[in-house]
């Protein structure tokens, strides 16, 4: 594997070379390297089984890697720096008979945050997130979205420098994966590194700088979302009236050759090098009737399976269709 | 406001002030506070049931075949004699009177099924015949001969005056009853020790169950959970033992003498209670420590139940172990049972109990708080080894179609590496 990673002059927060874990026998990680820049929102992509979770366990030294280092907040030993990491796994769980304000002040506390503090920061979190109502609830009295929503908070009370979340939309509805989107970014702009795993892809690419992509516990790919994206050439969509004219002999020969009807009225031409202007001219030269002329750039999804392979993407699907198609 | 990163102990207490105030606020600990009146009430209704069982079976008697004057002469010796001998001796009853030269197979009299005749006395009091099953005979043999005897002499002589003079004690009174004392002190610390074990056991188990275990995990180090978990128990543990305490000593105020004293042991009874409370520390902390392990690797209560009936069965085994080498103080049994961490709580109590000497026991805590940290440290890396794994645990459990999701993962990778 490796990641070209961006060329980014901000530090970083979490620095890993050459992870590998084994269980009885079985690589579940092999050699990752990963490069998350402060203030970063950073993807980890992957299907279920492909390592996500046991990486981020390792970076948060919940369990210790066989080979390789990590670094995280300046830190070999990411207990040293516990107190300024907020972690959500993907196992959600808070203790049932625990007021709500309390599961937080509890999981701050645990942080290094004095309880009372954490009370009080606990209901001022809630308020603000319209939980407000349920802070004096017991958490087995709550629905399990809210249930989730009190463990982010919980997540984030101590105000930690970085927040990684395992799998953190899932069990969530559409609203509150929409609110937690924008409580990422307003966590990033804040200057907070946030780093998450998911196999929505949707998800990755509407907050994420950077990804990881994993698969088979290598990574194949990390670094700018653009970048990934890059892997597949950009293509131009024309919409003409006569769909296999004149027009065509007009067209320079590379992207005569090139060029692919849907054997309608579209036509798929790989975008020159140059730019579309050579293209363009030849279609107003040859009078191709354009109806529409667009530059399709590849969404992460597709560079997802040109990195990581049709198998991943398919596992990735069967996971979660619903998620995938919305 | 942060206050910065949490030591170990800083860690293992917030873990420990939660579990306490949850523990002390729930059923549980009602249950745990119940707890001692059980194995009363059940030993209680034993008690009384085997009474009116004993009261109601028929005592084995000796039927006496013989000819008329020598069974009366029989009975009457019996008598004179259960007078001063109290219950030592069997009850006679005649089954049958011979004529004189009459011929009788004494077994004869078992084919009748005379009620709870355990053996058959025939001939004369010179020469008597017992005839009954071998360990029954030989058993009455010395009662049988004494009371034929007697109805051979005829009249009783009077038997001598004995004097009394009273000591405050001797030594081997004074052995048997630390002894007893010693043993009693090892029965409750074992009773309450795997009571305990059992809870934090389950607490354990429950944690994982509310999946609240790996934020743990992530926040702060494992020793910290377990250290948190065992001394929330031990304090929770310590509350209960005040309650009871406090019940026991209002019943012995009321109740005075009417309750049975226990020897005083060897170090006095304050010391005594004090290494009691210390030793049942370090008994429930091993026995504890073994008990998490256990837990944080299993997964569902079956689980736990399998793998932890065999630690059970070996700490029952340990107990005895320890009564054991209580009766054979200075060998090297009961140097064993000192060194062993499993069985050294126990077998020093029993020490407390019989010899005054206080060194071997600031040696032996200090040998089992060692032994509590290993058991701690080893526990916690077993957990972080074994239990925090998510890959290749999933496509076990979830059998073809997690196995194919997991082969289709590995392709990925594989055509990964062309890319």
């Amino acid at each position: 594997m490796h990641g070209n990673g961006s060329a980014s002059p901000r530090p970083l927060a979490i620095e890993a070379r050459g992870l590998i874990k084994r269980f009885d026998g079985f690589t579940a990680v092999d050699g990752v390297d990963l490069s998350v820049p402060e203030g970063a929102v950073y993807g980890i992509l992957g299907p279920n089984g492909a390592g996500k979770t046991t990486t981020l366990r390792m970076l948060l030294g919940i369990i210790d890697p066989d080979e390789g280092y990590r670094r995280v907040l300046g830190a070999d030993r990411p207990h040293d720096v516990a107190h300024t990491i907020g972690y959500l796994p993907e196992e959600r769980g808070l203790y049932p008979a625990m007021k709500a304000v309390d599961a937080i002040a509890f999981v701050g506390a645990l942080r290094g945050l004095p309880l009372k503090e954490g009370r009080r920061r606990g209901r001022e979190l809630l308020e603000q997130h319209g939980l407000g109502y349920a802070a004096d609830r017991q958490i087995r009295q709550l629905s399990k979205g809210m249930a989730q929503q009190v463990q982010i908070l919980g997540t984030l009370v101590h105000k930690p420098r970085l927040v990684v979340f395992d799998e953190p939309f899932s069990g969530l509805d559409a609203i509150n994966q929409g609110k937690l989107e924008r409580m990422m970014r307003g966590l990033a702009e804040d200057g907070t590194t946030v780093i998450f795993s998911t196999h929505v892809i949707a998800h990755a690419e509407r907050l994420c700088d950077d990804v990881a992509i994993i698969a088979g516990g290598k990574v194949p790919f990390a670094g700018p979302v653009d970048v990934a994206r890059d892997r597949i050439p950009a293509q131009v969509r024309l919409e003409t009236r006569s769909g296999d004219g004149p027009w065509r002999a007009a067209l320079p020969a590379d992207l005569r050759r090139d060029g692919k009807s849907d054997g309608g009225a579209f036509w798929y031409f790989p975008l020159p090098e140059t730019g579309i202007e050579p293209l363009l001219r030849a279609l107003i030269e040859g009078e191709a009737g354009i109806l529409s002329l667009s530059i399709e750039r590849a969404g992460l999804h597709d560079a997802f399976v040109a990195i990581a392979g049709e198998a991943a993407a398919r596992a990735l699907e069967e996971e979660s269709p619903e998620e995938m198609r919305r | 406001m942060n206050q910065g990163r949490l030591s170990v102990l800083a860690a293992a207490w917030v873990i420990a002030r939660r579990d306490f105030v949850a523990i002390l606020f729930s059923r549980t600990f009602f249950f745990f506070l119940l707890g001692p009146l059980f194995p009363v009430i059940v030993g209680g209704l034993a008690g009384s049931i085997g009474n009116r069982v004993d009261q109601t079976a028929a005592q084995p008697e000796v039927g006496i075949v013989m000819e008329s004057a020598d069974a009366d002469a029989m009975l009457q010796a019996r008598d004179a004699l259960a007078d001063r001998l109290g219950n030592g001796l069997p009850k006679f009853t005649v089954v049958r009177r011979l004529e004189p030269g009459e011929a009788y197979d004494p077994a004869d009299a078992f084919a009748g099924r005379q009620a709870n005749i355990a053996a058959v006395l025939s001939g004369t009091p010179s020469a008597p015949v017992l005839t009954g099953p071998g360990g029954q005979i030989h058993g009455w043999s010395g009662a049988v001969a004494m009371v034929a005897a007697q109805a051979r002499a005829g009249e009783l002589q009077p038997w001598p005056e004995v004097s009394f003079h009273a000591t405050a004690t001797s030594n081997a009174s004074q052995r048997a009853g630390r002894l007893k004392t010693a043993q009693a002190a090892q029965m409750l610390l074992f009773l309450l020790t795997m009571m305990l074990a059992g809870m934090v056991l389950s607490n354990l188990v429950e944690e994982k169950g509310n999946k609240i275990i790996e934020v743990l995990a992530a926040a702060v180090p494992m020793d910290s959970v377990f250290y948190g978990k065992l001394f929330a128990m031990l304090a929770v543990s310590l509350v209960g033992i005040s309650v009871w305490g406090g019940v026991g000593a209002l019943i012995y105020l009321g109740a005075g003498s009417a309750i049975p004293q226990l020897p005083t042991p060897a170090v006095g009874w304050p010391l005594l209670i004090g290494l009691g409370v210390t030793y049942f520390a370090m008994a429930y902390l091993l026995l504890g420590a073994v008990f998490l392990s256990i837990g944080s690797m299993a997964t569902t209560v079956r689980e736990v139940q399998t793998l932890s009936m065999p630690v059970t069965m070996m700490q029952l085994m340990v107990f005895f172990l320890a009564t054991f080498a209580m009766t054979q103080p200075g060998s090297a049994i009961e140097l064993f049972s000192v060194v062993f961490p499993f069985s050294s709580p126990f077998a020093m109590l029993a020490r407390a109990a019989q010899d005054p000497a206080l060194w071997p026991h600031a040696a032996a805590l200090a040998w089992q708080v060692l032994c509590v940290a290993v058991l701690v440290r080893a526990g916690s890396a077993l957990f972080r080894k074994r239990v925090m794994k998510s890959g290749p645990a999933r496509p076990k459990r979830k059998g073809l179609r997690g196995r194919r999701k997991v082969r289709s993962a590995d392709v990925a990778g594989q055509s990964a590496a062309g890319v």
